[in-house]
């Protein structure tokens, strides 16, 4: 694949963070932390890796995205909205009643959303059903599927992490399958070494025969890359641990388990989104700044 | 027809529908030889996963394959695919992927092993979700066709099958229509519900109850979600009085859903034959005794609510 251009995608990063802080701080409730540290990959993939077609969401040869880290789908919607699968004026319904964009992915009601995620652990059996049945299918289409670092405390992924490089060989073997953790190190309660340790996360997942990398997932090129290597490598599906930021980009957010659920105030969001872009804010960012500027204190 | 499990039918079924369908594919969680896909994955190996005794995965990876055009029977016993009830819920049910779960080894009728491994909450528990149809033949006919609907069918699917063999209730002539309910015997005086293994039983039953003068109508709830209200509804309208037989817990089930269904449309004394309590340990004949799921049982607690 081509390199990426880079300077394109951290500005696409920088709006797709933009866009979680005003549409958390609209729905008033979310979950900014994990959205944000997993932004810069779901950049990647959305507008460097997958291919798709916003207008044909159920085209049959489109590469799948199954976010099992369901409640940090604002980041998702924010690239769905980028890529043009909805207006973005529909990005503040996150969370409203009647809006497509539920607090959770449904998969129903957001065409381009590919399953119901967020009752955690699920994702990744998900995926790699589709992977499986994409090959079964003679397609050629990828499943990325993005998973938490708390939610593989879950036991029905570790069913999946042991089945899913055996599944399908020799004919059909789950090669076009890539997992990424967003190893953020926080979950709800605290930090995931103090409530249930992970490590040694890299040698877990080789045990279980799973090609791994281990990249900085705020880096697009070690994204990109590794990306690329996942899809070269044969027999196998690939686990990618890329190594994150909670809050990524917003200061007062960063490496504290306090913004795992919490929306920031109207106030709050205006801060975060002057420190991401700056103090000269372009037009569009101004007038999201004035439209949080109204909204009601809450 | 010799009698034969519901689950022995639904192998055969699976097996000559596969032949001509390559889109169906089994997944098993080691539990092949007993949900009787194990010839479907030796005549079909690359159509067949069985993903080690893993059943939450397996429902998942279900999902992923239906969602991709395949058309994926996820086989257990009834009892451990419902103890994966979150990710029926989610990863089946809201993100509305048609998998085809079936559930073999129903109710108490699996005798020796006991209550770990019987199924007595599955319909309970699928029936809370919106969009899982609920369907338990009784016999081979029934299930064969059954089957071969549940993969036409674009939606999710519960299929509920027995470990024992049924006797024939059908003639070779029956057609199974998905949400009809089907009067297999009229009678004016009670009416019996039941599907699956009780329902040769409860014919038994009215035998016995016509021999003391009642007219017992016997109707084959095949299809326990969505219920035939109309046909419900006729029955108890004629008769007065209904009763319904499962080997199921007595709560939640079709006695359950007829309770629902009557007491909001048309208030009709009841009553609710199934297992109360937990399962055990036992023949499958003394545990229908004890239950009073057998001919006898029904004909008796038939005549007690009927005052008779």
């Amino acid at each position: 694949m081509a390199r990426p251009d880079l300077a394109r995608l951290q500005q696409f990063a920088r709006e797709c963070r933009v866009q979680i802080l005003r549409m958390l701080a609209h729905a008033g409730s979310g979950h900014p932390g994990g959205s944000l540290s997993v932004a810069d990959i779901l950049v990647t993939l959305y507008f460097h890796r997958m291919r798709y077609d916003p207008a044909h969401p159920t085209w049959e040869e489109r590469d799948r995205l199954v976010l099992s880290k369901g409640h940090c789908v604002p980041a998702q919607y924010c690239c769905m909205a980028r890529a043009g699968f909805f207006p973005e004026s529909q990005l503040i319904t996150l969370r409203k009643l009647g809006s497509p964009l539920q607090g959770h992915p449904d998969r129903v009601m957001l065409p381009g959303v590919e399953a119901a995620t967020g009752s955690l652990g699920q994702g990744l059996s998900i995926a790699v059903g589709m992977a499986l049945g994409l090959k079964l299918g003679g397609k050629g289409a990828r499943v990325y599927c993005v998973v938490g670092d708390g939610e593989i405390q879950e036991g029905q992924v570790w069913e999946a992490a042991m089945s899913a490089p055996r599944l399908g060989q020799p004919d059909h073997a789950l090669d076009n399958l890539c997992v990424i953790v967003d190893y953020n190190k926080i979950q709800l309660d605290d930090h995931v070494r103090k409530i249930l340790d992970l490590e040694p996360l890299v040698d877990k997942w080789k045990s279980f025969g799973w090609p791994v990398l281990d990249i900085d997932g705020h880096d697009f090129a070690q994204i990109d890359k590794a990306l690329d290597q996942a899809e070269a490598i044969k027999g196998k599906p690939t686990f990618v641990v890329a190594h994150t930021v909670k809050g990524k980009g917003v200061s007062f957010m960063e490496d504290d388990p306090e913004w795992h659920g919490k929306a920031p105030k109207p106030a709050e969001a205006i801060r975060g989104i002057r420190e991401i872009l700056g103090e000269a804010l372009p037009d569009w960012a101004q007038a999201v700044v004035g439209e949080l500027e109204r909204l009601e204190p809450r | 027809m010799p009698a034969k499990a519901s689950r022995a039918a639904f192998g055969e079924a699976l097996l000559e529908l596969g032949a001509t369908d390559e889109r169906i594919v089994t997944l098993d969680a080691d539990l092949s030889k007993s949900t009787m896909t194990a010839k479907f994955a030796r005549t079909y190996p690359s159509r067949a996963f069985n993903v080690g005794i893993a059943e939450s995965t397996m429902i998942g990876m279900a999902a992923g394959l239906a969602l991709t055009g395949r058309v994926p029977f996820a086989c257990s016993f009834a009892c451990f695919l419902i103890g994966r009830f979150e990710t029926i819920r989610v990863s089946v049910a809201y993100t509305q992927a048609p998998v085809k779960l079936v559930g073999t080894h129903v109710g108490v009728a699996i005798g020796e092993d006991g209550y770990t491994q019987m199924g007595l909450e599955d319909i309970a528990c699928i029936r809370a979700l919106p969009n899982i149809p609920i369907v338990q033949p009784a016999d081979e006919i029934e299930t064969k066709q059954a089957v071969a609907w549940a993969v036409e069918h674009p939606g999710p699917v519960y299929l509920r099958l027995t470990r024992q063999n049924l006797e024939s209730v059908h003639g070779d002539d029956y057609r199974f229509r998905f949400g009809l309910a089907e009067v297999l015997r009229p009678g004016q005086d009670v009416t019996l519900l039941a599907s699956g293994g009780p329902l040769w039983n409860c014919l038994e039953a009215a035998k016995r109850l016509a021999a003391q003068g009642l007219g017992a109508e016997v109707v084959n709830v095949a299809t326990i979600k969505p219920l035939d209200e109309e046909t419900i509804l006729g029955s108890a309208g004629k008769t007065g009085r209904v009763v319904t037989v499962e080997d199921h817990g007595v709560h939640g089930g079709l006695g359950g859903a007829v309770a629902e269904l009557l007491s909001e449309v048309m208030p009709t004394p009841l009553r609710r034959l199934g297992v109360t309590g937990f399962g055990e340990s036992g023949d499958p004949k003394g545990l229908y005794a004890k239950h009073g799921l057998d001919p006898d049982g029904i004909a008796e607690s038939v005549l007690k609510f009927l005052h008779r």
